[in-house]
């Protein structure tokens, strides 16, 4: 049964230049699915355009760089408007990606006692959802998951390490994610896994892309 | 260009960091992988139509002192960017015998200067770009810096290789203006008080990824925002109140205020910076720098009448 016109809400777009030749479109500043959906076929509609270089959709936010010689700023400003205005595509499921992990990160006891929660409960609470791969980026193979149970919410270390190793779990904020290098970081690790995200002999490299759904499942060491 | 490679430029000594790079990897930044490619886009441009190939064409960046590299045959090269004191003149096309060596004595201005060959500099292809990713230790010289005793090989010529060509003086960059100008970024309203025409000076935490300034200090308090894709020229501010200049190697997403972002026409300026160096950011409109942009790109097309 088709849904009804009024039931979908039209988001509205603030638009920024990044300097001369590129600008920040944003159609919210929430972590939200809907809207995550709508900058990731915002961004796959600006692409096709003549006058458009790149576009990559953030969380809830397409980055474009365009050519200033075959329009404007605001010329193009105005079109993202009218694009994001339209009802997106019925999205197709992203691809699942079951990923095995191993409970025992540095940091898990100190969130289950930051969260009263006992570390069996934060395992539990982390495996439940199938989580959506909200945006891909920052470092080679990173993907952006969530968003994580509310239970599980916690702020980033207030010292971010200097050295994670490839492979580890961890939780920040509303999401959760892998690093797929070594790497500083500052998330807080809760466990690790096996499963390699970046393939840099292989194209695209990332085995995550924007729209993905990944589930996690708890093995053992 | 054909698939024809020839061994052309011996290394001698590498210099304190010499790459291949061409235009970069635009879109491999889906995946998390940063664009890459030479930091100053005008001198790369310059350097490969002095001796006539595509403007994108791979060549060598090298970084504050160059390399010494010895013509294993008679090739044609420009040298542009930053004046590291090379042995022939800059900005111009001139030919190398075999045998002969090109040093250079050490930086008078900027930061980086290019090599371009005619034929263009042949390395390893990754994701659709020749640059060097050191991270990823791809592209390029097999991923990483050259060392004494690479060979550096040349493409195809499409037409015979000719020396004598030149940017005219008034039409090179002036690397020694410090300022750069800059638009204002998305979350410059979290800031307090303006940052414009303050001095900064680049600090030693500062390379091909981005550069750290160290100026009066800034604080842009506000909600926490999601990470979001950038590009080369954004000025983010962290915790911490030091913003980091983006630059090629930049990592693809972030989640800190952007507060301005340097113009087109002024990034190859920021990339002839080095640590230690001074730096005003002024404000500009799109049309102003739009204009400067247009000047650049018809100083490049002097090159191609």
């Amino acid at each position: 049964m088709p849904r009804r016109r009024s039931a979908v809400k039209v988001p509205k777009v603030r638009v920024y230049p990044l300097g001369d030749t590129a600008l920040l479109a944003e159609l919210g500043s929430r972590l939200d699915t809907a809207l995550n959906t709508r900058a990731i076929a915002l961004a796959a509609a600006l692409k096709k355009r003549r006058d458009v270089r790149q576009a990559i959709a953030g969380h809830v936010s397409v980055t474009v760089q365009f050519d200033p010689d075959l329009i404007t700023l605001d010329a193009l400003a105005a079109a993202i408007r009218r694009l994001a205005a339209r009802r997106p595509p019925m999205e197709e499921p992203g691809r699942l990606h079951r990923i095995p992990v191993v409970y025992d990160g540095p940091d898990l006891e100190d969130v289950a006692s930051r969260l009263g929660l006992t570390t069996q409960r934060i395992i539990d609470l982390h495996v439940r959802p199938i989580y959506r791969a909200f945006m891909v980026g920052f470092v080679p193979g990173w993907a952006y998951l969530g968003p994580l149970p509310e239970e599980l919410i916690t702020p980033r270390r207030a010292m971010p390490r200097t050295s994670v190793p490839a492979g580890s779990v961890a939780i920040a904020g509303q999401q959760t994610g892998i690093y797929p290098l070594d790497s500083p970081g500052g998330w807080n690790l809760i466990g690790r896994t096996s499963v390699r995200l970046f393939f840099p002999d292989s194209d695209p490299p990332s085995l995550f892309r924007s729209g993905d759904r990944v589930k996690f499942f708890a093995a053992d060491g | 260009m054909g698939d024809r490679v020839t061994p052309t430029l011996r290394v001698v000594q590498p210099g304190i960091l010499t790459t291949v790079q061409d235009a970069g990897r635009p879109n491999a930044v889906a995946a998390g992988v940063p664009p890459g490619g030479a930091m100053d886009r005008f001198a790369l441009a310059a350097a490969n139509l002095l001796v006539g190939n595509e403007r994108g064409a791979a060549a060598l960046e090298c970084t504050l002192t160059g390399p010494r590299l010895v013509a294993e045959r008679d090739c044609v090269i420009a040298i542009t960017g930053g004046d590291l004191g090379p042995s022939i003149p800059m900005w111009t096309a001139t030919t190398l015998g075999a045998g002969d060596e090109l040093s250079f004595s050490g930086r008078r201005a900027g930061a980086r200067a290019y090599i371009a060959l005619a034929g263009g500099v042949v390395g390893d292809r990754w994701l659709g770009s020749m640059s060097t990713n050191l991270m990823c230790a791809r592209g390029g010289m097999h991923g990483r810096a050259l060392i004494g005793g690479d060979v550096i090989s040349m493409g195809d010529l499409e037409y015979p290789a000719e020396a004598g060509f030149s940017l005219r003086e008034e039409l090179r960059p002036d690397y020694s203006d410090p300022t750069l100008r800059v638009i204002p970024g998305p979350q410059v309203a979290r800031l307090p008080k303006t940052f414009f025409g303050e001095r900064f000076t680049v600090t030693t935490s500062s390379n091909r990824m981005g550069y750290r300034l160290e100026g009066p200090p800034l604080e842009a308090p506000g909600e926490e925002l999601l990470s979001f894709p950038v590009i080369a020229g954004v000025i983010q501010l962290p915790s911490g109140g030091q913003p980091i200049l983006l630059m090629a190697d930049h990592q693809t997403a972030g989640g800190y205020p952007v507060i301005a972002t340097v113009t087109s026409a002024s990034m190859p300026q920021a990339a002839q910076l080095a640590p230690g160096d001074d730096v005003w950011l002024v404000e500009t409109s799109i049309a102003d720098a739009l204009a400067a942009r247009a000047a650049q790109r018809a100083a490049l097309e002097s090159l191609t009448s």
